[in-house]
């Protein structure tokens, strides 16, 4: 079980404040979505979570590990947290080969998430020898998700992995997001500004606005 | 005429084997001086990148001579380097590397710490996340993208280590066989009536020196861009 309580104050501007307010749980193999206006915090709350934005208050636990506990003091570092970050912009490595790009998160003891699967279920095992200048845009984004995969994570999180790609291109890469969830069984945080994608993705949704998530109305 | 003679050589390979040394004892103190320039905020920030810089602005001469006045048998610590070790650096050849190594420096780290301030921060964010230390992340991901910085760096160094003539003149003095390279040997021959002759030969021979330099500079570029894309 995976599970967030947090405030973040944030200060974006001289003496201007931007404060979010997140609570939620999430079990192995569920999708969790979250909507919102560019801005609203959507991809501050999965910083947070991965450890790149420290928030003022609050519990971040995975199962009985505290990853942030500002009662205790405890923040763990980023590369201490086992999370599956996938980035809007896919943020490969531009010097390494995909098969390396794959292995770079990977700990030294074998975990779970074998790269054979990832390689099938996602189709990229044409592309390991490639660099990502070679890549389309879907192929980069699936690559990616791959690599966050591959770090064993104990939580996913993807932050608008779609958003840069076109419809077509959307519509390719959907369904193998869709297959990962369903094989790999991890909790996940799906956080998107598009309705459509998130209802089609996610086991439930919550809406992010001014500051704090609610139910959509 | 086009065979060099024996004393044309050891000029050449004395001033191939100082401007590599140059490079080599430069290398990771310019990565480490272009890293905390380019990423680290401190206090005397400013002071700090005006010192690196000074070796650009101030005469060689004059920085030869603070080379002897700390380095010299007699100097600060020079005195105490003789006394303990027997080391002397001047009228070595070591004391022209270390001319060099002072002139090239602020080249060799504005290289690295523009190509280091290329280098997409968003990258190493994501190498955090994929679980590497601050250090495992310079090694695997700064470090590798800015590589065309370091051989530039590189070439810069060797280029100036191969034409440094004042800060090797006044430092580690003009010693045959020992500290007189390229252009040392050039200004010998010039100042000696019957000299002009061997000098235009070292003249075209420095030419030669610097293009082989240059070529081997561009293809090294060339094979390090084709295995980055």
């Amino acid at each position: 079980m995976f599970s967030v309580d947090i405030q973040i104050h944030q200060p974006y501007a001289a003496g201007q404040r931007f404060d979010l307010q997140a609570k939620f749980t999430l079990p192995p193999g569920r999708c969790l979505g979250i909507m919102g206006a560019s801005g609203s915090g959507k991809t501050t709350l999965l910083h947070a979570i991965a450890g790149l934005v420290t928030p003022a208050s609050g519990v971040i636990r995975s199962d009985d590990q505290p990853w942030f506990d500002a009662r205790q003091s405890i923040a763990l570092p980023p590369w201490q947290r086992p999370v599956g970050l996938v980035f809007q912009d896919g943020r490969l490595f531009p010097h390494m080969t995909v098969e390396q790009n794959l292995r770079y998160g990977m700990p030294v003891t074998e975990g779970k998430i074998r790269l054979q699967s990832v390689v099938d279920v996602l189709e990229i095992s044409a592309l390991l020898q490639r660099k990502p200048g070679q890549l389309s845009g879907g192929e980069k984004q699936r690559v990616a998700i791959g690599r966050a995969l591959l770090r064993q994570p104990a939580v996913l999180l993807m932050d608008e992995p779609l958003s840069g790609l076109d419809d077509q291109l959307k519509q390719q890469v959907l369904p193998y997001i869709k297959q990962v969830i369903a094989s790999f069984g991890l909790p996940t945080l799906y956080v998107s500004h598009v309705g459509e994608e998130v209802a089609e993705i996610a086991d439930e949704v919550l809406m992010l606005a001014h500051g704090a998530l609610r139910q959509p109305v | 005429m086009w065979t060099l003679s024996p004393a044309e050589l050891a000029v050449v390979l004395l001033s191939l084997k100082v401007a590599a040394c140059c490079v080599l004892v430069l290398v990771l103190p310019a990565i480490g001086m272009a890293w905390l320039l380019a990423r680290k905020q401190f206090w005397g920030h400013a002071l700090v990148d005006a010192l690196v810089h000074l070796p650009m602005v101030l005469p060689p001469v004059v920085l030869g001579y603070m080379l002897l006045v700390l380095l010299g048998r007699r100097g600060w610590i020079g005195a105490w380097l003789y006394e303990q070790f027997h080391i002397q650096l001047t009228f070595h050849w070591w004391g022209a590397v270390i001319a060099s190594v002072v002139m090239a420096f602020p080249l060799m780290v504005r290289a690295i710490r523009q190509a280091l301030m290329q280098v997409n921060p968003l990258l190493e964010q994501a190498a955090h996340t994929l679980g590497a230390t601050p250090v495992k992340t310079f090694f695997t991901i700064t470090l590798p993208l800015s590589y065309h910085g370091v051989l530039t760096g590189g070439i810069l160094a060797f280029s100036r280590s191969l034409g440094e003539f004042g800060a090797t003149i006044t430092f580690a003095g003009n010693l045959e066989g020992e500290t007189r390279t390229l252009p040392l040997a050039i200004y010998s021959l010039t100042q000696s009536p019957e000299g002009d002759a061997a000098a235009l030969r070292l003249v075209v021979l420095s030419v030669l020196v610097s293009v082989a330099a240059l070529l081997v500079s561009q293809w090294l570029e060339r094979r390090l861009v084709r295995s980055q894309r």
